[in-house]
């Protein structure tokens, strides 16, 4: 690193990851795990506003709003209609090693998930509808235990955390669950706050003793009949595991978290989990950092210049994947009248004008054409050409940049980052 | 099932409607306001927000650019809490057309409009964002208006007067024995309840609804239904109402809103009044129009896009709508075999109070009552009703009382929670139900950058903590209200505002489901 100009001496790596979201960190996971030296930038990902939920795949055909109990067989359906689908370039098994990878390595960093391997979990949302997904954080697993069985249940939130209500949950999801009860109760020493809080927060001022003594005593006073208690997501930021059990041994009922919504604590949870990680794995990471230039030399390398000036580095990298996310993660650019991809100027595959790009309803079940825009890439994950051919030998996509699936109505977005960046990094070992 | 009596039915709540309530309260005639939505749901909530100088309409509808002149006037004198005074400026650039550049003078004064011209060096002085362009400017008096705070503070004005107002009820028939109405059929539209009001007079003030209410009593009105449709963008980028020096045609005003600028309009003739709404094509032609004489709009972030449809009385000749006048008429249908109803329409939202005031007079005279109109004279009551509508109010609030105030509920427009519970208990108190659509029309919430996202959640759960919604309403209250959004939203959804829509969608299907 030089101040002013571009090294002269630039860094090397075998792979660089353009993207913090879940499918930059993926990438990065399965490139470090497979012995490749790894380099990582972007700016923070969406992943910290992820609901800290896995999903594989849960609705097909969304304009049926079917809803599938088995997310192998959603992959199967949709894959026979969609054969562009980001899964249609994988098998079941590799989809499957891939959440195994990244689900084991998250353990090790203390943040434990649990699945039904083969089925889909139902669970609370903050809206009190429920919500299928496919890896649920252990620490709201009591939760989609208990919602089959619908047992007495406290549902408590906290005074000034004003994105969840108790109360709201209870009178959505109560025609169902008749032995629901809500409570609003004081967060433990925050009484001299006047603004709304932010789940992390709260989640910080958890991980002290003293604070959770006082939430404990203000729950026994509540829990009454409830054999489960279901509070919001921001049971502390490093030993939610620790801190559940404490509750649950303290109070003498399961207690399990509701995802809120963002930013979410559960989302924070990951993304520290996957950084932490990633760098005891070496992966060098440039947070708040983007590609600025990128251009191709000798042969297959490319040349990356990183960061804004003062303080830019140069980076010399044999291979490429482009996490780099949607418009969010501004991996791709509307303007008025197209959409850029905003780094390669790749191709991207869009409606042919703006009146095309949304529907005339927001909670369209079909969906916004535009979703379906993105990058399209041939079965080695690299992105194609207007003729259809790979435009570089080593750049390869990975995740919601890619074309041909609407990860918000399909329930599949988590799925889709991890396994497209299992295929991207399987690829570009393959190519090496 | 009550039945009511009152000696006028208003129909439609409106800037005209609300102006006729209070115009008859104060001569002390007792009146019933019905309004099948919520206040300005029709034109009057769909407008550019434009105090008219009159300087627009010189070419081609002098009588109506008289007519705005001296109501504009009186209004900056009565009702200045609801009006901004920007002052106007009409801009004409290379390629306008000349001999119109060079005849606006003469056309104003013609029609008592006084202008000034500047020259180059001063017009860009006032307004930096003007083209390079620029050939000609002239200031005007031209003003922006709150026609939300203008209707809510008539309305609270013929409350306190005795009028009584009820929202959500719809006109279904008229009972009509020997040339006369005799009663009303209503329906509650929230309920279902139907209801009848006996009355001695009617006064049709629905506006673009006028023929099909009028259509009720078996009375034929011919009229056009022209929509414009205009854009928010997210900050304010001029002082002044800016005017192209031209004809009137599409996409030719910039008008400041508080923290905003609205640009307008275009001109499309629509056959149906149900889903009306700003195209992508509208959006386009507007931001390329407006740009000839503001560059800077083509690189301006825009938060909505909306559209109103004005009631135009249909003239003789075919062509543009534009060529039809943009004055108003009051059909005393005495001529059509009812000698106790009246219709009043067309118009303008900166004539609201001349049409008032005549249709007024000819209920007045019918009814034998001699009292002269005191809205010519009267102040506007400033009331605490119609405030929370004005854009950066709340926030100043808040920051001035920040030690007292509750938690902010809407962060673009730093609406704190115990603002909501005020506007809760107004619309309590107008024996309306507290649907977010009905918050939102009496507030800024939903109107800042992020359009909802924010405020929807944290208002439903509020809502919900203090007992106000119940059971799975906050579901249904919160489709409403973004659908609403919306079908502002869609027509300008690129660049920052794409990805703003983009954190809705991820949050309101991806995470809440809200669409299976």
């Amino acid at each position: 690193m030089v101040i002013g100009m571009p090294n002269l001496d630039p860094l090397k790596c075998d792979l660089l990851v353009i993207g913090r979201g879940m499918a930059g960190m993926a990438a990065a996971l399965f490139a470090a795990n497979r012995g490749l030296s790894t380099v990582q930038v972007g700016m923070t990902g969406e992943i910290v506003f992820a609901s800290g939920l896995l999903d594989l795949m849960g609705v097909y055909p969304i304009e049926e709003k079917k809803v599938w109990q088995d997310p192998w067989a959603a992959i199967d359906s949709v894959v026979g209609d969609l054969p562009d689908h980001p899964y249609a370039h994988l098998t079941k098994d590799e989809i499957n090693a891939s959440f195994v990878e990244v689900l084991s390595f998250l353990q090790k960093e203390g943040l434990t998930y649990c699945r039904e391997e083969k089925y889909n979990s139902r669970m609370i949302n903050p809206w009190g509808k429920t919500k299928v997904t496919y890896c649920v954080p252990k620490s709201m697993w009591s939760g989609v235990k208990a919602l089959p069985k619908k047992p007495p249940c406290l549902i408590a939130g906290f005074r000034g955390l004003s994105d969840f209500s108790a109360r709201q949950i209870v009178e959505t999801l109560r025609h169902q669950w008749p032995k629901l009860r809500a409570a609003q109760i004081p967060f433990p020493d925050t009484s001299h706050v006047k603004e709304i809080f932010t789940g992390d927060i709260l989640a910080q001022s958890l991980e002290l003793s003293i604070n959770r003594k006082k939430l404990i005593e203000s729950l026994r006073k509540r829990v009454k009949d409830a054999e489960v208690i279901g509070l919001p997501a921001v049971l502390g930021m490093h030993h939610t595991d620790e801190i559940i059990s404490e509750l649950e041994e303290q109070i003498g009922v399961p207690v399990f978290e509701i995802p809120t919504p963002p930013v979410s604590v559960p989302g924070l949870r990951l993304n520290e989990a996957f950084i932490r990680g990633l760098s005891a794995k070496g992966v060098k990471q440039f947070p708040q950092n983007q590609v600025v230039k990128i251009r191709r030399v000798k042969g297959e390398e490319f040349v990356a210049i990183i960061g804004h000036k003062p303080v830019q580095h140069t980076l010399l990298t044999k291979g490429i994947i482009l996490a780099s996310g949607r418009f969010w993660g501004r991996g791709l650019y509307a303007d008025r009248h197209r959409i850029r991809e905003t780094i390669f100027d790749l191709p991207v595959y869009q409606p042919e004008n703006r009146d095309k790009w949304h529907s005339d309803d927001l909670l369209e079940s079909g969906g916004h054409a535009i979703n379906l825009a993105g990058v399209e890439i041939d079965h080695l994950f690299r992105p194609l050409d207007s003729s259809g051919h790979p435009l570089f030998h080593t750049l390869f996509a990975a995740g919601s940049i890619l074309a041909h699936h609407d990860w918000m109505r399909m329930k599949c977005g988590s799925g889709v980052s991890i396994a497209s960046a299992y295929g991207a990094v399987k690829a570009s070992l393959r190519l090496a | 099932m009550t039945d009511l009596e009152t000696q006028v039915l208003i129909i439609g709540g409106g800037a005209t409607g609300t102006g006729l309530a209070r115009d008859l309260a104060l001569r002390g005639v007792q009146c019933i306001l019905v309004e099948k939505e919520d206040i300005n749901a029709g034109a009057s909530g769909g407008n550019h927000g434009l105090l008219h100088s009159g300087a627009r309409y010189v070419s081609n509808d002098p009588v109506s650019a008289e007519e705005c002149r001296s109501e504009a006037n009186l209004l900056r004198q009565l009702a200045p809490q609801c009006i901004e005074n920007t002052g106007g400026l009409f801009v004409g650039v290379e390629g306008d057309d000349e001999n119109y550049i060079a005849d606006f003078p003469l056309l104003c004064s013609k029609c008592g409009i006084p202008i000034q011209e500047i020259s180059r060096e001063e017009a860009f002085d006032r307004e930096p964002g003007i083209s390079e362009k620029l050939i000609a400017a002239y200031l005007t008096e031209d003003g922006a208006i709150d026609p939300f705070k203008l209707s809510l503070e008539n309305l609270a004005q013929a409350q306190s007067l005795g009028c009584i107002f009820l929202q959500h009820v719809k006109v279904i028939g008229f009972e009509i024995r020997k040339n006369r109405v005799e009663t009303v059929h209503v329906l509650d539209t929230e309920s279902g309840q139907q209801r009848l009001i006996k009355i001695d007079q009617v006064v049709n003030a629905s506006g673009v609804w006028a023929a099909e209410v009028a259509a009720l009593a078996n009375i034929p009105i011919k009229m056009l239904y022209s929509k414009g449709s205009l854009l928010v963008t997210a900050h304010r980028l001029s002082h002044q109402v800016i005017n192209r020096l031209r004809p009137p045609s599409d996409g030719d005003i910039l008008v400041p809103g508080g923290t905003v600028s609205i640009l307008g309009t275009t001109s499309v003739r629509v056959h149906s009044l149900d889903n009306v709404r700003p195209t992508v094509e509208e959006v386009d032609l507007i931001v390329d129009e407006l740009a000839e004489v503001v560059p800077g709009l083509q690189e301006a972030r825009y938060v909505r896009a909306y559209s109103g449809v004005r009631p135009l009385i249909q003239a003789q000749k075919s062509g543009d709508d534009r060529a039809v006048s943009r004055g108003f008429t009051v059909f005393d249908h005495t001529h059509d075999g009812l000698e106790n109803f009246t219709t009043i329409t067309g118009g303008k939202l900166t004539t609201y109070r001349l049409m008032a005031e005549k249709a007024a007079d000819l209920v007045c005279k019918k009814i034998g009552i001699s009292s002269p109109c005191l809205t010519l004279t009267e102040p506007l009551a400033s009331v605490k009703k119609g405030k929370w509508t004005e854009p950066g109010l709340s926030p100043r609030v808040w920051l001035k009382e920040h030690a007292s105030r509750k938690p902010i509920l809407c962060e673009c427009e730093m609406i704190p929670e115990d603002i909501i519970d005020d506007i809760v208990e107004t619309i309590r108190n107008e024996n309306g139900t507290s649907s977010f659509k009905a918050v939102a029309a009496r507030s800024r919430m939903g109107k800042g950058l992020c359009q909802g996202t924010v405020c929807g959640m944290r208002v439903t759960s509020h809502l919900y903590e203090q007992g106000i919604l119940h059971s799975d309403q906050g579901l249904v209250n919160i489709k409403e209200f973004l659908g609403e959004r919306w079908k502002g939203e869609r027509t300008v959804l690129w660049g920052e505002q794409l990805i703003q829509a983009g954190f809705k969608e991820a949050l309101y299907c991806g995470l809440l489901d809200l669409e299976l």
